[in-house]
Parts: C-alpha cells; sequence; structure tokens
C-alpha cells in the first residue's frame, strides 16, 4: 500500500497570533455593520443551549487522565511534563491510505472551529466546553476507509518516562477506545485540538483528542497516536476492566443506570458550593441529531 | 507521661471537646465557600465529613484497648468522642441530601435501596441514630447501665458497615480505604478475643 505523504510540515499551520488577529479582524468588521456579524457568528457555534461555559481553569484542573495519575488534580500535577511536539499518529487497518501522519497532515487549519459542547462524565458530573478541533469525518475521510471498516479504534500515547500513572498495572495500557464508524463520521464527532483558542492543554489531552459529546467521557480518548480501521468491534479499555459497568457504546442515557450509581441527574460543576444538580438529558442533549445510528437497537443491552 | 495524659483527660471538660469537634467541619465549609477546595468542594466536604466520622468511630473503639494495653485511661472522652463521631456521620448525611443530590428525593430513595454502597451507608446511620438519642445521663439511669451497654455494642456494626461503605464508594481499590477497613477489623477483633482472656484470669 502506498504511504500518504504531504510537505506540509507542523509550521504551516497558521499560526496563533495570526489567527487571533484575523478573529480581532472580523470582530471589528461586526462592530462596524450589522452585514458583516455573519462570519463572526460564525466562529463559535453552541450546541449547549446557550449555556455559559465552564472557566477555562476548572476545565484544566479537574480531569480524569488515568496516565498521569487516579486523582482529579493529577493530570494537572504531572501532565507539563509530557512532550506533544514533534507527535505522530500512526494509521492502520483497513484504510487506503495507512502511515505515520503528523497532526499538520491531518488537519487542514481552515477547518477548525470552535464548538460549544456539553460534556457529561460517567462519575456523573458534567460541564460545557469551548472546543477547537474539526470534524472527525473530514480526517478519515482524507484516509480513505475501505467498504470493509465497520469500526474506528483509537491508542493513547503510551510512555512511562512523562506519564506516572503508568505505574499503575491495574489498567492494560495503552489506553484504548473506538467508535462504530457511522459513530466516527457523524458530524458532531470532533478531532479537537484546543480549548478556549488555546492550544490543547496538556492535561486535557494535548495535542489531539476525540470529543464525542452524546457518549460518556471517557470515551472521548486524549493524546491520540494511533487511528486503525476494523472489521470487528475494536477492545475499550473501561469495558475490558468492567464490562458490566462500561458498555461499548456508553452513551449518555438517564434511563440506564451504572450498576453503582444512577445516571438519572448530574452535577454541572464549577459553581462551588452550589453548582447544581440537573436531570441528565438522553445522549447528552444530542438525541435529535444522533437517535438515529441506534434505531432498532435495545439501548439497555447494548448501554 | 501517661499519668499526665490521663491527668489531662480526667480534668478537660466535655464542652471543650465538643468545642474543638466543631473546628474540623466549619474549616471545610469555609474553605468550600472561599473555592480553596478545587473545583468540585462538594466531593471534598463529602469525603472529607465521610473520614472524619470515620476516625472518630475507631477512636472511640480504641479507647478500651488502650487502656488494657497502654494503661491510657480515655474512658472519659468515650461518649463525648461517640456524639462527635454521630455529629460527623450526621453531617455527612446532610452534605449528601442537600449538597450533593439537592433534595432529589426520589433518586436518593432508590439509590438507599438499590446501590450497595449507599445502603451499607445508610444502615450504619440508621444503627447509631438509637445510640445518639441515649447519649446522656438520663437514658443511663433509666434504662440501667447493663441494657444501655448492650444497646452500645451497636457500635461494632456500625464502624464496620462504615469502613465497608468508604471501600466501596472508590472507582478501583484504594490503599487509605483499605487501612480503616483494617483499623476497624483489627478493633472489632480485639472485642471477639475479649472473653477468653477474662475467663483465663479469673481462673
Amino acid at each position: 500500500m502506498r504511504r500518504f505523504v504531504t510537505d506540509l510540515t507542523y509550521d504551516d499551520v497558521t499560526q496563533k497570533e495570526v489567527f487571533l488577529n484575523r478573529r480581532a479582524l472580523l470582530r471589528s468588521a461586526a462592530a462596524m455593520g450589522a452585514a458583516s456579524i455573519l462570519p463572526f457568528e460564525a466562529a463559535a457555534r453552541d450546541f449547549a443551549g446557550g449555556e455559559t461555559p465552564n472557566k477555562f481553569e476548572d476545565i484544566t484542573a479537574y480531569n480524569n487522565f488515568y496516565e498521569f495519575g487516579t486523582g482529579k488534580d493529577d493530570p494537572a500535577k504531572y501532565a507539563g511534563q509530557l512532550t506533544t511536539s514533534p507527535w505522530s499518529i500512526e494509521v492502520d487497518g483497513m484504510v487506503d491510505r495507512p502511515g505515520s501522519y503528523s497532526i499538520a497532515d491531518l488537519i487542514d487549519a481552515d477547518d477548525i472551529e470552535e464548538r460549544i459542547y456539553r460534556f457529561r462524565c460517567v462519575e456523573a458530573w458534567s460541564m460545557v466546553i469551548p472546543w477547537n478541533g474539526v470534524e472527525l469525518n473530514k480526517v478519515l475521510s482524507k484516509l480513505g476507509p475501505q467498504p470493509g471498516a465497520k469500526y474506528v479504534a483509537f491508542e493513547t500515547l503510551v510512555r512511562p518516562a512523562e506519564m506516572p500513572g503508568l505505574r499503575n498495572t491495574s489498567i492494560d495500557w495503552p489506553y484504548r477506545e473506538g467508535l462504530r464508524i457511522d459513530e466516527a463520521m457523524h458530524p458532531l464527532t470532533l478531532l479537537a485540538t484546543g480549548i478556549y483558542g488555546e492550544p490543547m492543554p496538556n492535561q486535557n489531552g494535548a495535542p489531539i483528542r476525540l470529543v464525542v459529546p452524546w457518549k460518556y467521557g471517557f470515551k472521548s480518548i486524549k493524546s491520540i497516536v494511533r487511528i486503525s480501521f476494523t472489521a470487528e468491534e475494536p477492545p475499550a479499555t473501561w469495558n475490558m476492566l468492567q464490562p458490566r459497568e462500561y458498555g461499548f457504546y456508553s452513551n449518555v442515557n438517564p434511563e440506564v443506570d451504572h450498576p453503582r450509581w444512577s445516571q438519572a441527574t448530574e452535577r454541572r460543576i464549577g459553581d462551588g458550593l452550589f453548582a447544581r444538580r440537573r436531570p441528565t438529558l438522553m445522549f447528552n442533549g444530542y438525541e435529535d441529531e444522533v437517535a438515529s445510528l441506534y434505531d432498532g437497537m435495545d439501548l439497555t443491552q447494548f448501554y | 507521661m501517661r499519668d499526665r495524659i490521663n491527668t489531662l483527660v480526667r480534668r478537660t471538660p466535655n464542652w471543650a471537646l465538643y468545642t474543638l469537634s466543631v473546628l474540623p467541619p466549619a474549616w471545610l465549609l469555609w474553605q468550600g465557600a472561599v473555592g480553596a477546595l478545587g473545583v468540585d468542594p462538594v466531593k471534598v466536604i463529602e469525603h472529607e465529613l465521610g473520614i472524619l466520622a470515620l476516625q472518630a468511630l475507631l477512636l472511640g473503639l480504641a479507647i478500651t484497648p488502650l487502656r488494657r494495653h497502654a494503661r491510657l485511661n480515655l474512658l472519659k472522652w468515650r461518649r463525648p468522642i461517640g456524639v462527635i463521631a454521630f455529629f460527623y456521620v450526621f453531617l455527612h448525611l446532610v452534605t449528601w441530601v442537600l449538597l450533593d443530590m439537592q433534595l432529589y428525593w426520589e433518586q436518593m430513595l432508590k439509590d438507599i435501596a438499590k446501590r450497595p454502597y449507599i445502603t451499607i451507608g445508610m444502615v450504619s446511620f440508621v444503627l447509631l441514630l438509637p445510640l445518639a438519642v441515649t447519649s446522656n445521663n438520663l437514658s443511663v439511669r433509666r434504662m440501667g447501665a447493663a441494657a444501655w451497654q448492650k444497646l452500645h455494642k451497636l457500635v461494632y456494626p456500625a464502624v464496620l458497615l462504615g469502613a465497608v461503605h468508604n471501600v466501596m464508594v472508590q472507582k478501583v481499590w484504594e490503599v487509605e480505604a483499605l487501612i480503616y477497613l483494617g483499623l476497624a477489623l483489627s478493633l472489632l477483633a480485639f472485642r471477639v478475643r475479649l472473653p477468653r482472656v477474662r475467663s483465663t484470669r479469673q481462673a
């Protein structure tokens, strides 16, 4: 098979100063006249029903990233030492253009958009996060999935020298996750490279991670180094650990409880002592967009 | 040294213990209010109050072994320590009801019935209730010392369930929670051995 090559390097990605200036330009253009508001409006698309996003400090101080430790503050404490440049992603399996890619190979900077999504952890807390990223389908299409490819599998980096949590041997590293190909191609599924217009903080899965807003957070795998196209359902880390508690699909569903706790409600954290508990929405509020993916499936069986 | 401690215990009025016991929860609430407990202060307060309760219960169970083996006499503190332990258990429960579950009664009742770790925690609380209610001199007089002491043996299953509850709450096996469970089991094992020791002495 032919290896896909490109002469683009990471240096070809639009410099932050440049795109920030571009935004400032749009903003001032917007301020000047109603006719020019459109491009600025398109800059951040709200998929969270108008809710205020969590603060950058909250999003980056409270993480589950077991490669750095099991505590919520371990990733913020230890991820600083992670080297994210250079970064390469192996693409293999049932795909026309397998090979080793840099991020610039995979992502066209012009495709990067800002989207505000709800984020629901399986532990029954949630946040609202403004991600920067591209639709995964744009990347996958570029790679050329073959007709036999029914699933897409992802793997996280394993680098013991920089990831102290890997000493915890109760998990069979690397961290693995997967999606059915139609879930992966869904326009809501993002490959994210940033938060609040900043490059992805290490503790949030730098330099590139998945975001699947209608599934529990652990499906949104961080610091991706491998993308594989497979015919069979790929293994997924939490599912391997506790198949009764974490299904392959793991769609947010208030009616299917985790065996040890209810998923009916969630606490939207970040408002201190008064963070409000609220009912959890079916598919995390993305029911209209994604419910048809699961037509005819018993969601209590395929949880 | 030992005598000095014993004298100190005898001379400390109970109100001093009760006053001191208010400080840790007050400090937690204060830190939570000013944002010093991180992104999810509710979880921290809930967890820390549970740990405080477990520590107070274990301390209460340690008093008899300390007296027997180290000749440390903390007996005067045993009842206040028990009351304080219940106070912490109660605050832990109130935190769950008000700050964590926020009065979602239907879900709370379902959780109590369906989630083993919550069921176990609630049973432990219910076992401690009659002990808290009878923790006054009037109750001791009315019930008679023997019946009162018998009733207060309920603290044994309550501590054990509390420690098991703490192990089960964790997502993975946590060393700290297992240490608390180990302490609870050792202090209970000490009770199981007691009658045999006494009978050989009497023989």
